[in-house]
């Protein structure tokens, strides 16, 4: 887990004709909170969305690597963990039978322990057999940290972590990120400054313009 | 892969049983074809020609109504993101292909039953025949609806876009199907039918084929 590294080379993305970033490098090594802020429209969610191999750039790379060398496309949603308000759970199953159902379709093992561990950290144990339907946005928001912390993933990434929580759950959020940042790379995407001060390093991307 | 397209399908199924997405317009859209075919000819007799026919043409449509479902429904609830991060394109075509295979069977399964009970010129000699195209036009017509269903999914108009699509797409196996389904009717042997059978075969190889290469394209963006 330690030796993993994301390196992005001349990454350029255009939506049509309009150009929403060019020429951005980056190098993240091993662990740290590196942080992606810009105004509304700047692009964050397309980078993020980049780093995790959901679309691709127009132009540049990214290159995953571990101790055995580079990741390829197919393999690399096994090294990620996501987190955005834009991703949405089965809602026709309830909070423990999607973190099953994502642990099978991983062909991971479904460590009990674990999940129970961290549905207890974000105040959802009494209520992991209820539809996903019947939660709030907030708890909603919780389960997908879950969702993502669930595999160990080398790399976690965080986009607008905090939106539709309480007091209560950004302490949780917070307290997660940087136990995360100690052993992981753990990328965050947001405007809010709360946010953005637990990281070591913010990408601003206006500057990409 | 083969355990973790089956762990998708077996979501599908589940969410399917839970939600009633496909199963119930497959359904109501089998009763409603076949019931206007028999309204529209009454007390005719309609021959064998247009029986086979009518047989594949409420197949097609059928499939229209309920196999796009399998990538739409990711698409409507916003679930497709979801479904990126956990598994591999070909993961993910393999588990909605075992899905849309499951239902193109079961569903032809009940058309051909209904055919055989209310149409009197639908009388299979050659029941070799008719079951190997049965099995190889059911494949065909799912692969096809697959790959079609993904790249339509991200489109605004689905409900147009998915027959439109298909039909030239579908039309060099429909047609086939229907002269299999002729032969197997009028009792032509099996090796007389053997260049049809050939173009069925090709076509379900070229579309599984073509079809697994150009996923990850239509998965990505």
């Amino acid at each position: 887990m330690s030796s993993y590294s994301i390196q992005s080379q001349n990454l350029s993305k255009l939506f049509g004709r309009r150009l929403i970033f060019k020429d951005i490098n980056f190098s993240l090594e091993e662990k740290g909170i590196f942080g992606i802020s810009g105004p509304n429209g700047s692009g964050k969610s397309t980078l993020v969305k980049i780093i995790a191999g959901l679309i691709a750039p127009s132009s540049g790379k990214i290159i995953h690597k571990n101790s055995i060398g580079e990741i390829i496309p197919e393999k690399l949603h096994n090294h990620i963990g996501f987190v955005s308000p834009y991703l949405v759970l089965y809602e026709e199953f309830s909070a423990w039978e999607n973190l099953k159902i994502f642990a099978k379709i991983r062909a991971v093992s479904f460590d009990e322990n674990k999940v129970l561990y961290y549905l207890n950290q974000f105040l959802l144990e009494n209520r992991r057999d209820d539809l996903v339907k019947t939660y709030s946005s907030g708890m909603k928001q919780r389960l997908k940290f879950v969702f993502a912390l669930m595999h160990s993933p080398d790399v976690l990434i965080f986009d607008e972590p905090t939106s539709n929580l309480d007091e209560e759950g950004k302490k949780v959020v917070y307290k997660i990120i940087l136990g995360e940042g100690k052993n992981r790379i753990v990328i965050v995407a947001s405007n809010e400054m709360k946010d953005l001060e637990l990281c070591t390093e913010v990408l601003l991307l206006e500057n990409f313009k | 892969m083969i355990a973790k397209s089956y762990a998708l399908f077996k979501k599908d199924f589940s969410s399917e049983l839970r939600t009633r997405y496909a199963i119930n317009s497959l359904a109501m859209f089998i009763i409603v074809a076949i019931s206007v075919i028999l309204f529209s000819i009454g007390n005719e007799t309609i021959n064998e020609s247009l029986t086979g026919g009518l047989f594949w043409v409420v197949i097609f449509f059928t499939a229209m109504s309920g196999l796009a479902r399998a990538f739409v429904s990711e698409e409507e609830r916003g679930t497709t993101l979801t479904l990126q991060l956990i598994a591999s394109p070909s993961t993910v075509f393999s588990g909605k292909l075992i899905f849309n295979l499951i239902l193109v069977f079961c569903m032809n399964f009940v058309i051909a039953v209904l055919y055989s009970a209310l149409f009197e010129k639908f009388v299979v000699q050659n029941f070799t025949l008719f079951f190997v195209t049965f099995i190889l036009g059911n494949i065909g017509l799912a692969v096809a609806s697959t790959i079609i269903a993904a790249i339509i999914a991200k489109a605004g108009a689905k409900g147009t876009l998915y027959p439109v699509l298909s039909f030239p797409i579908l039309l060099p196996l429909i047609l086939t199907c229907v002269q299999l389904t002729l032969f197997s009717f009028d009792g032509t042997s099996f090796e007389e039918a053997q260049f049809e059978l050939a173009i069925v075969v090709g076509y379900d190889v070229i579309m599984l084929t073509a079809s697994y290469m150009l996923f990850d394209f239509i998965w990505k963006d």
